[in-house]
């Protein structure tokens, strides 16, 4: 059921929200982007809509909200370890539609392919999700090619105009919120993109063969190892274990995992010195592998989303987009 | 729901040490049955967790063998006397035996590799009528790297044992050779119903399999373990991946037709 509400009934649902749910959403930090004079928009608690950057797509994706860049995830005493206890207040993440097909990955990752993991799905299952709708394409995005620029699968559906929020519900016990402030019915459907600038063609005969590809260790040589892309990646899940001890007690510590990146040294070192995909265009090829071949071949989805951070964020300039592009236009030329 | 990350505190009941670099630590243990080849993640508060391959599997103990070649095992050496170290698992497929049983098996490994298929030896060795017939070629650098020696001198009256080393001082008695060196010289009586397990370095394994697809052993006759950097074990971290699949879920044991898709 759609509704619409005025300015102070949108304050007001956010505050009675505020009191149940954490909000996690994206806002814009003016003038913390990485060069100078640019803003940089990632995830942050809210508490009302005029915080939310609703404008334009967020740098960093919303997979902080359910799996922080470092976690704990137990206490060391001497023979003892103690797991921190699950966040008090259930979560709202606010998300574009092709972040919200994000967490299907996450999800396949982390709740299912093998064990569940505990503290991701702990988080998950108390989160919801309001998704932000796109009234026309960001320039690098091509969700529309990856097919998640519509999504239904959203609890609520928030979208700001002028002086009024209208929004569109799933799940009751959000909109019982919107119902409590008195807020008119409306009919609203969420906006999605139906084109965008950039379109992908994803090859389809990727191989084994496909490692001696010429165009790996080009864009190899390009690529420096910095790991943002894997970061703003909303379907990048890696982690690496860390532990750590407190200066003031050595027998006291916690071991936490860290955000981890497939293009970044060490990545694959193993104890001893074996280690394995040493040059960055191996490592360059085996992230594009996955993100819209091997995981597939896995799951029967591809991994990418098309959301495009990973060209924004690039110091090198690296297409993504256009490296697939060219695969795909390798394979075809190969077949005529 | 099970945390899994959680490890549980083991003690160590007995310490073996086969060369200066390599123990065998018997780890008390008490859970779900453990298949030799599966791994454990062992950790030392503030060194980090290691994986580590079983290498003995007894009543109410588990074996590892452990090369002090990183930060983790350099810290389980300094500290192990009457101390306890943190453990989880089992985690991987492991070797199946049943795959193995009825068969004219050989077992090539390399170094620290016959830890995880040292179970499987062992196994054949005290239960020589469950297979056909079992053979293991076992390379290590020189002759002071040799683990298991007390294993060896008791399996080489009950299966065939090739001992070798790269390389030897003068005057070393002993067989002198890549493993490799030994695989042509192996006869079948019947070759459709033999079995092979190469376990050891990248390296070794790829050459050990060449050797063998030459004699005509056919792909799906031989079976490969792979190590790779793991922080979970659980299918969760990536580091293991190669490909498609999560070594630490779909292995560490693959049979070598899927095994050598497997490219990093």
């Amino acid at each position: 059921m759609g509704y619409q509400l005025s300015k102070q009934q949108a304050a007001e649902m956010f505050q009675k929200l505020s009191k149940t749910y954490d909000l996690f959403a994206p806002v814009r930090k003016k003038g913390e982007g990485c060069f100078s004079d640019t803003d940089v928009i990632r995830y942050e608690k809210v508490s009302s809509p005029e915080e939310i950057a609703w404008e334009a797509k967020s740098d960093y994706s919303f997979k902080e909200a359910l799996l922080p860049i470092n976690e704990t995830l137990f206490y060391f005493t001497e023979d003892e370890t103690l797991v921190p206890k699950a966040p008090a207040k259930a979560r709202l993440v606010f998300l574009r539609s092709c972040d919200l097909h994000g967490v299907k990955r996450l999800d396949e990752i982390y709740l299912k392919n093998g064990y569940e993991d505990y503290y991701y799905a702990r988080i998950r299952t108390q989160t919801k999700f309001v998704l932000m709708g796109c009234p026309s394409s960001c320039q690098s995005g091509f969700c529309v090619s990856m097919g998640t620029n519509r999504s239904d699968e959203y609890d609520a559906y928030l979208k700001p105009a002028g002086e009024v929020l209208y929004a569109d519900f799933h799940c009751p016990q959000l909109e019982a919120y919107a119902a409590e402030t008195g807020a008119a019915q409306a009919g609203v459907t969420p906006d999605y993109v139906t084109e965008n600038h950039e379109k992908v063609t994803l090859p389809k005969k990727l191989s084994n063969e496909s490692f001696s590809n010429k165009i790996w260790e080009e864009y190899g040589n390009r690529c420096i190892g910095c790991g943002r892309c894997n970061f703003v990646c909303p379907t990048c899940t890696c982690f690496t274990m860390q532990d750590i001890f407190y200066r003031d007690n050595e027998k006291n510590g916690e071991r936490r995992r860290v955000w981890a990146s497939c293009q970044v040294d060490g990545y694959t070192d193993m104890a001893g010195g074996l280690s394995f995909r040493k040059s960055q265009g191996d490592r360059f090829r085996f992230k594009v592998m996955h993100k819209i071949y091997d995981y597939e071949k896995r799951f029967g989805y591809p991994m990418c989303v098309g959301c495009g951070r990973c060209d924004d964020v690039c110091p090198e300039y690296i297409s993504y987009a256009n490296c697939v592009n060219r695969l795909a236009k390798e394979e075809e030329a190969h077949e005529e | 729901m099970k945390n899994e990350y959680v490890p549980q505190l083991s003690e160590i009941r007995e310490v073996i040490p086969h060369t200066d670099l390599e123990y065998t630590f018997r780890m008390a243990w008490e859970g779900p049955e453990v298949k030799p080849g599966q791994f454990f993640e062992l950790s030392l508060p503030k060194y980090g967790e290691a994986p580590i391959s079983v290498s003995g599997i007894g009543e109410g103990t588990l074996d590892f063998t452990i090369r002090r070649v990183g930060k983790v095992t350099n810290e389980i050496f300094e500290n192990y006397v009457g101390d306890r170290l943190f453990i989880r698992g089992p985690y991987g497929n492991g070797f199946d035996l049943e795959q193995f049983r009825g068969k004219e098996l050989t077992v090539i490994a390399g170094g620290t590799g016959l830890s995880p298929v040292r179970g499987v030896v062992d196994y054949f060795a005290r239960h020589k009528e469950e297979c056909e017939s079992c053979t293991l070629i076992a390379g290590f650098k020189s002759p002071k790297d040799i683990l298991f020696k007390e294993d060896f001198a008791f399996w080489k009256n009950r299966i065939s044992v090739v001992l070798t080393v790269d390389s030897a001082p003068e005057g070393y008695e002993g067989s002198v050779g890549m493993v490799t060196k030994y695989i042509p010289e192996l006869t079948f009586q019947n070759p459709q119903n033999a079995a092979f397990i190469c376990v050891g370095p990248p390296v070794m394994i790829k050459f050990s399999t060449l050797e063998l697809l030459k004699l005509g052993v056919k792909e799906e006759q031989i079976w490969i373990s792979h190590e790779r950097k793991m922080c979970c074990g659980l299918g969760k971290c990536g580091h293991c991946k190669i490909g498609g699949t999560y070594v630490c879920l779909d292995g560490p044991v693959f049979n070598y037709t899927e095994g050598k898709d497997l490219l990093d």
